[in-house]
């Protein structure tokens, strides 16, 4: 990794037999920062989070993470990488705990580390009371604060939360925002966050990035894109406002 | 590595808490027990007064008791144990959202697919073992015989081409639930292929061998017409894993049967050996007899996960 970005993407293009999912998207995230991921549903914002991780292959263009290629080494970039999908899944029947000993399996951290760790991270997202429930009887909340839990288990250095806080209740949602932001703060780890609620996303955001029809029409800070859109002189600029100025123009 | 260990011993404890594995077990148990125990009984019998036969422990195996032997229970059934362990393997997963979790850990792709056949295999290694355990301890008692080493042999043997078959219809079953999104759909085509595959390409085997080599003619012709109609007959039933399997046990169960040949089709001298030697076979020459059919079901069982594997490999997951 140089010059501090822990993404960085060149002409990164993916395209399905009917269209273009990504079209020749460049874009980086810095470390330490939380880079708000925006745009419409069909946009490609899920289709470039799983390039970036290996699971997809690009059609062309490639991608560096922490400097490494996720195509040819997804493996180590997955190491680096905690993923919470959208509508993450569990499995009904397991408790927490057996969750996310299973997630330390796959990490392959041994009995020990795994269980100390299982704690930390239980406590971490607040969860230590349910922690014998089956996740089949967890709320939305829980499960969602679950998910960041097994993220948070293999020690990632960058964090993408596709839609975190779809679904929840509004003090659920500003609780889960608010770990957000604690986890980047206090433990550096950089976060890429796609969301559709502008308001959370302008609260914790340090920098966004705007994706229409697999194409990156927007990055930068939200002042700076404010000024550029919307001239200068307003004290704070809305978010909402910036985006549906670029949704309009396209 | 560390990917395949952990989805196998997931997958193992999974299947060994399901309903599902517990009822199919007691279940099976219960039908080879009481088939090898109707088996015991009716030998028993048959054998009041008379000195031993030599091979009286296998017998236990393919008698037929009540309605059909343990050896034909396997054949029928055990392709149901294969389907009720895999039809919803990655499907379930995809469906709940957990496949996209998995595969984004630092694990390769294929240790999914790889660590769920193995522990599927497992499973059914550990059922095939105790029932052939319990019912050889059945015969101990029933009978008071103690099988010999070839017999021990032989009883190795007929699990372990059983291990093979089942597995084929648990890598049939996890193939299609790789391919169709719906559990209904993979569980309902592995079970159709099953009964299409076990049932009606013996059936269909008449039918087209009558079609395409028919009987109707007369004298010295008449011969030739039925040895190409039985030809065609044996070699379309050779699709049907269940007359591989079929055919394959039999002979390693049974060491007076020589061949997997009909009758018809043997020449004179054949017919005249086969009627004038009537020593039980040496295992190894058991397993000549059938190694072909033997081969060809592993093949089929390989080649049905390496299908499996390579579409799960290449598949996009999203979630």
């Amino acid at each position: 990794m140089k010059n501090g970005k822990v993404i960085e993407t060149f002409d990164l293009t993916k395209n399905y037999p009917n269209q273009a999912a990504v079209n020749k998207l460049s874009f980086n995230v810095k470390e330490g920062e939380i880079f708000g991921f925006l745009g419409p549903n069909g946009a490609g914002k899920t289709t470039t989070l799983l390039m970036l991780m290996g699971l997809t292959q690009p059609s062309a263009g490639s991608a560096k993470v922490y400097g490494i290629d996720p195509v040819r080494k997804a493996r180590e970039v997955k190491s680096l990488v905690g993923y919470l999908p959208e509508n993450v899944g569990f499995y009904q029947d397991m408790d927490a705990v057996q969750s996310l000993g299973y997630i330390a399996d796959l990490n392959g951290m041994d009995r020990k580390e795994a269980r100390d760790k299982i704690i930390e991270v239980l406590n971490t997202v607040e969860l230590s009371s349910h922690q014998h429930k089956k996740v089949g009887a967890y709320s939305r909340g829980m499960k969602q604060r679950l998910g960041i839990a097994e993220v948070l288990l293999k020690d990632p250095k960058l964090m993408f939360l596709d839609e975190p806080t779809l679904g929840l209740d509004p003090e659920g949602a500003l609780k889960l925002i608010d770990l957000v932001q604690s986890l980047n703060r206090d433990r550096k780890i950089s976060v890429l966050l796609s969301s559709h609620h502008l308001q959370q996303v302008q609260k914790i955001s340090h920098r966004v990035g705007i994706m229409i029809r697999g194409k990156m029409v927007a990055e930068g800070s939200i002042d700076a894109l404010g000024k550029e859109k919307l001239g200068v002189g307003e004290e704070e600029y809305s978010l909402e406002e910036i985006y549906m100025k670029y949704f309009k123009e396209v | 590595m560390k990917g395949i260990s952990a989805v196998y011993r997931k997958e193992l404890s999974d299947h060994f808490s399901s309903y599902r594995f517990v009822i199919l077990f007691a279940l099976i148990a219960m039908v080879s027990f009481i088939t090898s125990y109707m088996a015991g009984i009716h030998l028993k019998e048959s054998m009041e007064g008379m000195a031993k036969p030599k091979f009286a422990f296998l017998m236990l195996f393919n008698t037929t008791g009540a309605l059909f032997s343990m050896v034909q229970f396997v054949a029928f059934f055990g392709p149901l144990i294969g389907i009720v362990l895999g039809f919803d393997a990655i499907n379930r997963e995809r469906g709940d959202g957990t496949l996209i979790k998995i595969v984004s850990q630092p694990i390769y792709r294929d240790s999914v697919i790889n660590g769920k056949f193995l522990a599927g295999v497992t499973t059914i290694s550990i059922m095939l073992v105790s029932i052939v355990l319990v019912i050889s301890g059945l015969g101990l008692i029933l009978l008071g015989v103690v099988p010999g080493v070839e017999e021990v042999g032989r009883l190795f043997i007929y699990i372990i081409i059983s291990i093979f078959y089942i597995s084929f219809w648990l890598g049939l079953s996890i193939l299609f639930s790789i391919f169709f999104r719906s559990i209904a759909t993979s569980a309902l085509a592995a079970v159709a292929l099953w009964i299409f595959l076990s049932f009606f390409v013996s059936l269909g085997a008449s039918v087209l061998a009558d079609m395409v080599a028919p009987v109707n003619a007369q004298g010295s012709e008449r011969t030739e017409a039925t040895v190409r109609n039985i030809r065609l007959k044996q070699f379309i039933s050779l699709f049907s894993p269940m007359s591989l399997y079929t055919n394959a046990s039999a002979t390693i169960i049974d060491p007076m049967r020589k061949t997997t040949e009909a009758l018809v089709l043997m020449g004179p001298m054949e017919k005249l050996s086969a009627g004038r030697f009537q020593n039980p076979l040496p295992i190894g020459q058991s397993i000549l007899v059938v190694y072909p059919y033997i081969v060809i079901l592993i093949a089929l069982t390989l080649v049905c996960f390496a299908i499996s594997y390579l579409v799960f490999v290449l598949q996009e997951i999203r979630t």
